[in-house]
């Protein structure tokens, strides 16, 4: 392996601080999915390898882990973009012209949903219900919320995180 | 801090009630409360408060108090802070952002003068007395949502000032596990997760089975789009929850309780973590509760994204780290439920009402709402209405009165077409049901249900058949696949739906999704499946026009169906400014620069461009 692909796959390892807390919940029954949140907290998806390493400490099957991953819709399997961008798909941000913000981020940054930017930079989601129906139609951008989102504005929000080149 | 025992418990209450409580008018203070909900802090109400808090610190004020709280319920208004000061009346301002809050520091705290423009509510008493003493909050009646948006959710003394902890008390001290049951059972409490089980019966199901271990669990999944009052009562009041759980931890005879929480709602699981190790540090919780012999610990588990995961079997599943899959009925939980045992399963609702039933009495409790369904409702009321926001009604409230009088009306002038309450497994309520009042029966006769409170209202520009198939798309998104009549039946609906919303409907289709309606009611597994047709069925029912129009006439009434509106060029308005033939992506309109342009229908493909851009109202669609 080239010493890049090394560091990228050493990358994707369990760091300490991860294995500390797989040890501390080893023996708590339902330990699954709490130890995965924290894996996609750090790497922001389950990397492969983190999940081999899961399946040994927690002498869980693999296919148990991948049944579980794959079965809810939080947990993903490919690395996001530098910059996450979650449009909500709940009731009232539909009614409010949620879809029409989708299509236009899509059109704006040339990939459609659940797809990164070729150059990393960002992803695009459609997720459940925020809870912040009162300032539909909303969306949310490496956990940053924007409400009551109008067209004119995607444009001027999204320039805030690209990279100035 | 050290923990409490009963006695000390109750010196502390006092203790910290008279420390808030406005004694001496010469030394009371200024007191500015900043709504911190998730809503608020979306719309900007951290800036607003570091704001207020820099002003008040730099003018050396020593007599202000700056303190956070809950959701206030105003979400139209985010953020919201309330001002208390001497001489005037209290009073709550809408929409403050920071250079607003430097204003109303520098005017209403510094000068007395309250900025009336920006004032959203006034209410004449000091000190707080809670959200009741408004003037926006007519006919609400604050039980579960009492402290939110009073209390800071950080500090438990808030929380033990306005008897909190005091109905554990009650119960550990001067009351059998059979008494608490029975004054749940008195009160007539039903679920709030939708379903409507009375509480007390649930209750009294698990305390009678013998075992070694029993658990508590509150279900904070909160899965309906539209929905999040269980998410404020958290964010804004957690330890109502922890009490009650605790309370029904001694009812059952269960030591342990999980609170199971979409992992969508961080504020209200950061807010939990804090509240739990708060109450584990008083001795509220833990080993010997108040020096008892009563021992019962919360823990966290998280959700993963799943609707499926509300529903009870499903929810269990998960906690035990499985794929959330539900499981046939009977066993019920209260008699196998978590790895075995006998759980009780709560919606947080449910669990809020507790405290108070306890301190109150069941007679009290049930002297609120109507003969079938007592206690109030929290509804989340959003969509069309003009003012969006949280509101708590007692049960037998009507629709018009929620939607005119709380909500305000319709916004933009636009005319109310249908409500939908029960999110994906409701219903519509059209025009002639405004008057009904709200509770689980008259609910389930119109053909809808109560549900956990989604209120979402709808007005003539939204298509009523496709708002069935938006819900028709998430719960065959959201269905675990187990059962074949939700796995199959879901998506053959939402491909009737679909196609009659592209315009490819048949009258035949409609008989088709009665059949399908039917089946999946009959034998889906879950609640899941057997409710994800109630929107195609409520909406066949009240608005069969708008169908047959679909599929007939090729027309969608309220212009919201791109695949069915035609574009055209007024050939008088248009000035032949080019700007639809240069945005059009598919170059079907023609024309010379300052003669009148013309669309290919054919070539159409009713993207809506040319109608966005026009500045001369020229195109026009139908």
């Amino acid at each position: 392996m080239s010493s890049a692909k090394k560091e990228a796959a050493a990358s994707q390892a369990l760091t300490p601080e991860l294995k500390t807390f797989i040890a501390e919940w080893k023996s708590k029954p339902g330990n699954l999915i709490m130890v995965l949140h924290q894996i996609q907290e750090r790497f922001g998806y389950i990397p492969r390898k983190a999940a081999f390493e899961v399946a040994d400490l927690l002498d869980v099957p693999l296919a148990r882990i991948y049944g579980v991953i794959t079965f809810y819709n939080f947990f993903k399997l490919n690395r996001p973009g530098r910059n996450r961008i979650q449009i909500c798909m709940g009731t009232a941000c539909y009614l409010s012209g949620g879809e029409d913000i989708i299509l236009e981020i899509e059109e704006m940054l040339g990939v459609g949903l659940n797809t990164v930017t070729p150059d990393g930079e960002f992803s695009i989601e459609a997720v459940r219900c925020l809870g912040c129906c009162g300032l539909a139609p909303v969306l949310m951008i490496n956990g940053v919320v924007y409400g009551k989102v109008k067209m004119e504005e995607l444009p001027g929000i999204l320039a805030r995180y690209k990279k100035a080149s | 801090m050290q923990k409490l025992t009963m006695d000390a418990l109750r010196e502390w209450r006092v203790l910290q009630q008279q420390e808030r409580a406005a004694v001496d008018p010469s030394t009371a203070a200024i007191q500015i409360v900043v709504g911190m909900g998730t809503c608020g802090i979306a719309a900007g109400s951290k800036e607003t408060l570091a704001a207020i808090r820099e002003a008040v610190a730099t003018g050396g004020f020593a007599h202000v108090s700056v303190r956070q709280a809950g959701c206030m319920g105003l979400c139209h208004s985010e953020p919201t802070v309330e001002v208390s000061v001497p001489g005037t009346p209290t009073v709550i301002y809408g929409n403050v952002t920071a250079a607003n809050a430097r204003k109303i520091v520098s005017e209403h705290v510094v000068n007395g003068r309250i900025v009336t423009p920006w004032v959203y509510a006034t209410s004449p008493g000091r000190p707080r007395v809670g959200m009741e003493g408004f003037n926006t909050y007519p006919g609400q009646l604050r039980v579960v949502l009492r402290n939110c948006g009073v209390i800071d959710p950080e500090q438990i003394d808030d929380y033990i000032a306005r008897d909190g902890y005091a109905a554990l008390e009650k119960a550990l001290v001067r009351m059998t596990p059979d008494q608490v049951i029975t004054e749940i059972s008195r009160a007539g409490l039903r679920g709030r997760g939708g379903a409507g089980f009375p509480t007390g019966k649930k209750w009294s199901f698990a305390k009678i089975q013998q075992t070694d271990q029993k658990y508590m669990v509150c279900n904070a999944d909160e899965g309906d789009p539209g929905a999040y009052m269980d998410r404020s009562t958290l964010e804004g009041d957690p330890h109502s929850i922890l009490e009650a759980m605790a309370i029904g931890g001694y009812a059952i005879g269960a030591s342990k309780g999980f609170i199971y929480i979409r992992a969508e709602y961080p504020l209200a699981i950061a807010t939990l973590e804090t509240a739990i190790a708060q109450a584990r540090a008083y001795g509220l919780l833990g080993d010997a509760i108040l020096g008892s012999a009563f021992n019962f610990d919360i823990e966290i588990r998280l959700g993963a994204g799943a609707f499926v995961c509300g529903e009870e079997t499903a929810l269990l599943a998960s906690i035990e780290g499985k794929r959330g899959m539900p499981s046939p009925r009977p066993p019920f939980p209260t008699v196998k439920g978590l790895w075995g045992k006998p759980t009780v399963i709560n919606n947080v609702e449910t669990l809020a009402n507790v405290p108070v039933i306890l301190l109150k009495g069941g007679d009290w409790f049930a002297k609120i709402g109507t003969p079938t369904s007592k206690g109030t409702k929290v509804f989340a009321l959003t969509g069309k209405v003009q003012k969006s926001g949280l509101i708590e009604v007692p049960m037998g409230t009507t629709l018009r009165q929620i939607i005119f009088e709380i909500g305000g009306g319709i916004r933009e002038g636009h005319t109310f077409k249908a409500a939908q309450t029960g999110g994906p497994s409701g219903g519509v309520i059209p025009e002639q049901f405004l008057d009904l009042p709200l509770d689980y029966e008259s609910l389930a006769k119109i053909g809808s249900i109560m549900g956990s409170g989604g209120l979402i209202v709808m007005d003539q520009t939204d298509c009523i058949v496709d708002v069935a198939k938006f819900y028709l798309d998430f719960t065959v998104d959201e269905s675990c696949g187990k059962c074949a009549p939700c796995r199959i039946g879901g998506r053959a609906l939402c491909n009737l739906l679909t196609s009659i919303t592209c315009g490819n409907g048949t009258l035949a289709d409609i008989d088709r999704m009665r059949e399908i309606a039917d089946a999946m009611r009959n034998a889906s597994l879950c609640g899941l499946g057997q409710t994800a047709s109630n929107p195609v069925v409520s909406s066949l029912r009240y608005f069969p026009d708008e169908y047959k129009a679909h599929i007939v006439d090729k027309k969608c009434p309220s212009k919201k169906c791109k695949s069915l509106l035609s574009y055209g060029i007024d050939p008088i308005k248009c000035v032949g400014c080019t700007a639809c033939a240069r945005v059009c992506p598919v170059h079907a309109i023609s024309g010379e620069r300052k003669q009148a342009h013309v669309i290919d229908a054919a070539a159409c493909i009713k993207c809506g461009q040319c109608f966005t851009v026009c500045k001369f109202r020229a195109v026009s669609r139908d």
